[in-house]
């Protein structure tokens, strides 16, 4: 259950960037989240909206972006998407293949709103 | 709305103090390995074995990590090694600051293998850089021969997979085989090694795997070096 200390390093990370956009408040924080990156989703939401409540962050939106793993071909280059634990090129049919994405655990974007723009989903901290 | 790209990672405050261990590990050329198993699989057995057939004036030393108490730290202080327990006092795994912490008033240039034992956790050890050279996973064959495929991060991450217990595969339906074919699975380029911790058998081949990872270690480092 590391979810919780995610969810922390994702707040603050937010409010860090938020000091960067003065008159604004956030709506909508995303991350990628690999499939290989060991976090539970279900758990990240629910440890998220726990720390959020009853703070000036209590409107904020978590979006994830699921990442699968991906391989790329040592022989012929192709890049694919690794499923049922076959590691197989399904170009040429190659082993020799390596990692290349799936253990992402990344802050992708923040969505934020100028006071007064829209007041729906505004904890206005004004 | 605006939307502000980031493009960072999430644990950037871990990955930052990881990246600096790594660089001074690097720098006083230790060998930092990460070990990681659930509660009970042998950890600390291993490196009992490990630090017992170890020559005294080697340079290695322990950091321990548990919830509670300092009972791993005593198991292995019998070996006249450094050894130091971290108590996380309720954090399911270690991250890189602790290290820093722990770290902290040892000479790095006395050091030529540092192992860190984790708390016992097949999950979420995976996802906090130690600044180690590799992670080492350790099953258990009490455990079950899927664990690869339920939790399949640690083994994707790991350099080495230690089967221990080997002793009791005569009376648990365990196929050591179909647990080496799913790490392989998760993870093509694994190196098994089948070791029982009890009667010794297979601790060859995991001394073998130690020695050859000092010896590439440190012709990295003095390639790097030159």
């Amino acid at each position: 259950m590391h979810e919780m200390g995610i969810a922390n390093s994702l707040l603050e990370a937010v409010r860090t960037e938020m000091g960067l956009h003065p008159g604004t408040y956030p709506c909508k924080v995303g991350v990628r989240i690999g499939e290989m990156a060991a976090i539970d989703q279900d758990a990240l939401r629910f440890c998220f909206e726990a720390m959020i409540l009853d703070t000036d962050l209590e409107s904020l939106e978590l979006g994830i972006e699921v990442c699968p793993r991906q391989h790329r071909c040592l022989l012929c280059g192709r890049d694919f998407i690794f499923r049922d634990y076959d590691s197989r090129c399904p170009q040429c049919a190659s082993l020799e293949t390596s990692c290349i994405s799936g253990d992402e655990l990344e802050l992708a974007y923040l969505e934020v709103e100028e006071y007064g723009a829209s007041t729906a989903g505004a904890k206005s901290t004004q | 709305m605006e939307r502000v790209p980031l493009e960072r990672k999430v644990l950037s405050e871990n990955d930052r103090i990881a990246a600096e261990l790594r660089a001074r590990f690097q720098e006083h050329g230790v060998l930092c390995l990460n070990l990681i198993s659930s509660p009970g699989s042998g950890k600390t057995s291993l490196l009992e074995r490990t630090l017992q057939s170890l020559p005294r004036q080697d340079r290695v030393a322990v950091l321990t990590g548990d919830i509670q108490t300092e009972n791993d730290a005593n198991r292995l202080k019998r070996f006249n090694f450094p050894v130091k327990q971290i108590t996380t006092g309720g954090t399911c795994h270690l991250d890189a600051r602790m290290i820093e912490r722990h770290l902290a008033d040892w000479r790095l240039e006395d050091l030529d293998v540092l192992f860190i034992e984790n708390v016992g956790n097949l999950v979420c050890p995976a996802s906090y850089d130690l600044g180690e050279a590799a992670k080492i996973v350790v099953l258990s064959v009490t455990e079950g021969e899927d664990k690869p495929l339920k939790y399949p991060s640690i083994f994707f991450k790991s350099d080495l997979l230690v089967l221990n217990k080997i002793d009791l595969l005569p009376y648990v339906p365990f196929d050591i085989n179909a647990a080496a074919d799913n790490a392989r699975k998760v993870n093509p380029g694994m190196e098994i090694v089948r070791v029982s911790c009890l009667t010794t058998d297979g601790l060859h081949d995991w001394m073998k795997w130690l020695e050859q990872r000092r010896t590439t270690h440190k012709s990295v480092m003095q390639e790097t070096a030159g």
